[in-house]
């Protein structure tokens, strides 16, 4: 079985963002990347299929400007065998993402397509269903727990109410949630190790997508700041100020 | 051009984030549909007619809508969705896992979790964890949209739609439901209740949240978690409040034993008053609080059980 995971250059979820003062968007200028942490579950995932047996190969892609290749080694180093970059001047938006992803499934056939739920730039949580609908692919979103057995995969979701398991036939899309598994580190010999595996790149072009966007981005704003407020020395300052002050009790 | 708004419900009532979601709808336009579908769902759509605002109650009735399934939901919206200009959806689960199934079929972008309707196609929405604000413009011709239901007060009652069935049942053969576990819980939802009690890797273990119980309860309060909390196993993953779990508005907010990592105040800053208990004055949870409580959450909470 050939598993197929989408990973996403993002910032680094220990930075805080910071609005350039024109407004135009943040500023990205020499701020930590990284793999988005639900595309690190995903190669995870697909890992431990491989490890298991029941999968056999691995194949990483991840669409963006030349410097996602980092995370692209980033993915090897965690055990996906080979990588594929889509080569594209910025970041796609998630439809664009989903046209180009939809390309590479059809050069690739995989059987299981793996995808982070959302990333935790733009937080849009888009890619993976769009993917479903494109390839006409049935989905498991936000998985918690993913088996696959007799050429169907049964997944557990992590919903408002609770879970929700569905089991879906092959190919099929999962897209994970944070409690799929604990995503491994890299050790030094398999960082050294993924240098030598395979990468190609791929055009738009090549996958007969249009990278055009029918959202604009007007303006990025700071949000509504909150100031600190007061520290209360003791359980009664508080009720009393929660009754009398704010009036919320 | 009319909008169509999808309802979220469990079958037998509406949830409270339609409400919110067709305040917001209304900002973009009139004329506005409400599609229940579901399994014996009528008493939804008699529920979804009474909402002030609304033009039409389409109802599809059909086992295959029983479990929500995206790839069945999908269909359906995006084929009686092709003729409207906009199509709304609460940002819920649910509809985060099929609107962009309908967004593909149509092939146009979706604008995902807006907190404000600057006008028929510009929103407002958070992006990096609420760290910034993008006002984006959409120039497709179907605008989908999933909704922020805290950012929108509910909208009041007094409607009077006709309620018309829709036949089309479209039902997919590679994805089954094969079973859920549902939370169950007394106390009120954590994304529509007015006071909200969370725990984090303070409270140690799920014993200890029954500390945090006895308090919600005088307070009609929902309780909600940290991702540390869940991923330790305290509590179950329903209850995890932040950027990648619920997103929540109250009047008040409680945080014991939270630390304030960006990813968790992503889900609770927009909160009318935030009081944190912490024992480490350094909390970064501290930086957000009205009030703040320095001291053992073991102490305060039985105190504040006895005060209230
Ligand atoms: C209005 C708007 C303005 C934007 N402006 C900019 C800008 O100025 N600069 C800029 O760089 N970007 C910009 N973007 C792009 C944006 O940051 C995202 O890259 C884009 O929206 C796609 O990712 P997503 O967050 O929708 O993916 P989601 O749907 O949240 O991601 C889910 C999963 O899809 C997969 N995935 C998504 N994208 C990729 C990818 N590129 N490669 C491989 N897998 C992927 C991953 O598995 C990911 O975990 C903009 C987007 C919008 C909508
Ligand atoms: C991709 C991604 C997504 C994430 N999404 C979310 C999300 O949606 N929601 C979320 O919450 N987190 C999320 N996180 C995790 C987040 O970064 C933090 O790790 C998490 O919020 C920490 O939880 P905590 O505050 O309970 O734990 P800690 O940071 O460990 O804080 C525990 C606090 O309890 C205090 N404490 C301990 N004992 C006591 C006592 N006896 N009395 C009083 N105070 C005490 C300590 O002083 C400390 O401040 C995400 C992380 C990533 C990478």
């Amino acid at each position: 079985m050939k598993v197929l995971v989408a990973v996403k250059r993002v910032i680094d979820y220990n930075v805080k963002v910071r609005v350039k003062p024109d407004q135009s968007d943040v500023d990205l200028a020499n701020v930590k990347m990284a793999l988005n942490p639900f595309c690190e579950i995903a190669v995870e995932e697909a890992v431990r299929l491989k490890e298991s047996g029941v999968a056999d190969e691995v194949v990483v892609v991840s669409i963006g400007p030349k410097a996602v290749q980092e995370q692209l080694r980033t993915a090897l180093a965690l055990g996906g065998d080979r990588a594929i970059h889509v080569e594209t001047e910025s970041m796609p938006d998630s439809l664009v993402a989903a046209k180009i992803l939809k390309g590479v499934v059809e050069k690739e056939q995989p059987d299981l397509v793996i995808l982070g739920k959302q990333s935790i730039d733009s937080d849009n949580n888009q890619t993976g269903q769009m993917l479903g609908a494109l390839t006409d692919m049935p989905q498991g979103t936000f998985a918690s727990k993913v088996s696959v057995e007799d050429g169907s995969v049964e997944v557990t979701r992590e919903i408002d109410g609770g879970l929700q398991t569905v089991k879906l036939q092959l190919p099929a899309i999962v897209t994970t949630d944070l409690r799929l598994n604990e995503p491994r580190y890299a050790s030094l010999p398999n960082i050294m190790k993924a240098k030598r595996k395979p990468l190609d790149t791929l055009s738009t072009d090549e996958l007969g997508v249009e990278v055009k966007s029918t959202v604009k981005l007007l303006k990025v704003e700071p949000p509504a700041e909150r100031s600190a407020g007061v520290k209360v020395a003791d359980v009664d300052e508080l009720v009393d100020k929660l009754k009398n002050e704010a009036k919320v009790l | 051009m009319s909008i169509l708004l999808i309802a979220e419900h469990d079958h037998q009532a509406l949830n409270p984030a339609t409400a919110k979601t067709l305040t917001a709808a209304a900002k973009m336009g009139d004329n506005i549909d409400v599609l229940v579908a579901g399994e014996n769902c009528q008493a939804v759509a008699d529920e979804a007619a009474k909402l002030s605002g609304v033009s039409k109650v389409l109802v599809a009735d059909n086992a295959a809508y029983g479990h929500q399934l995206a790839e069945n939901v999908a269909a359906l919206v995006a084929e009686l969705g092709k003729d409207y200009g906009h199509i709304v959806a609460p940002a819920t689960t649910t509809g985060k896992n099929f609107m962009p199934r309908v967004a593909a079929l149509l092939d146009v972008a979706q604008i995902s979790d807006i907190i404000a309707v600057e006008s028929a196609d510009t929103f407002k929405r958070p992006i990096y964890a609420g760290n910034a604000i993008a006002t984006v413009q959409s120039e497709d011709a179907i605008k989908v949209v999933t909704v922020r239901a805290t950012a929108f007060d509910a909208a009041e009652q007094g409607g009077n739609a006709e309620i018309s069935a829709v036949d089309t049942v479209i039902e997919n053969t590679k994805s089954r439901f094969v079973g859920e576990q549902l939370a169950e819980s007394e106390r009120p939802e954590l994304t529509s209740a007015e006071i909200v009690i969370s725990g984090g890797r303070g409270m140690q273990n799920g014993e200890n949240f029954k500390l945090l119980e006895d308090v919600a309860d005088k307070l009609g309060a929902a309780v909600g978690a940290s991702r540390a909390a869940v991923d330790a196993g305290f509590v179950p993953n329903d209850m995890q409040v932040g950027q990648t779990g619920k997103i929540v508005a109250p009047q008040l907010y409680i945080a014991v034993g939270i630390s304030g990592a960006i990813q968790h105040l992503a889900g609770m800053k927009d909160s009318k008053v935030i009081v944190a208990i912490n024992k480490d004055e350094e909390a970064p949870i501290f930086q957000v609080a009205d009030y703040g409580l320095v001291a053992d959450l073991f102490d305060v909470l039985p105190k504040l059980n006895e005060k209230l």
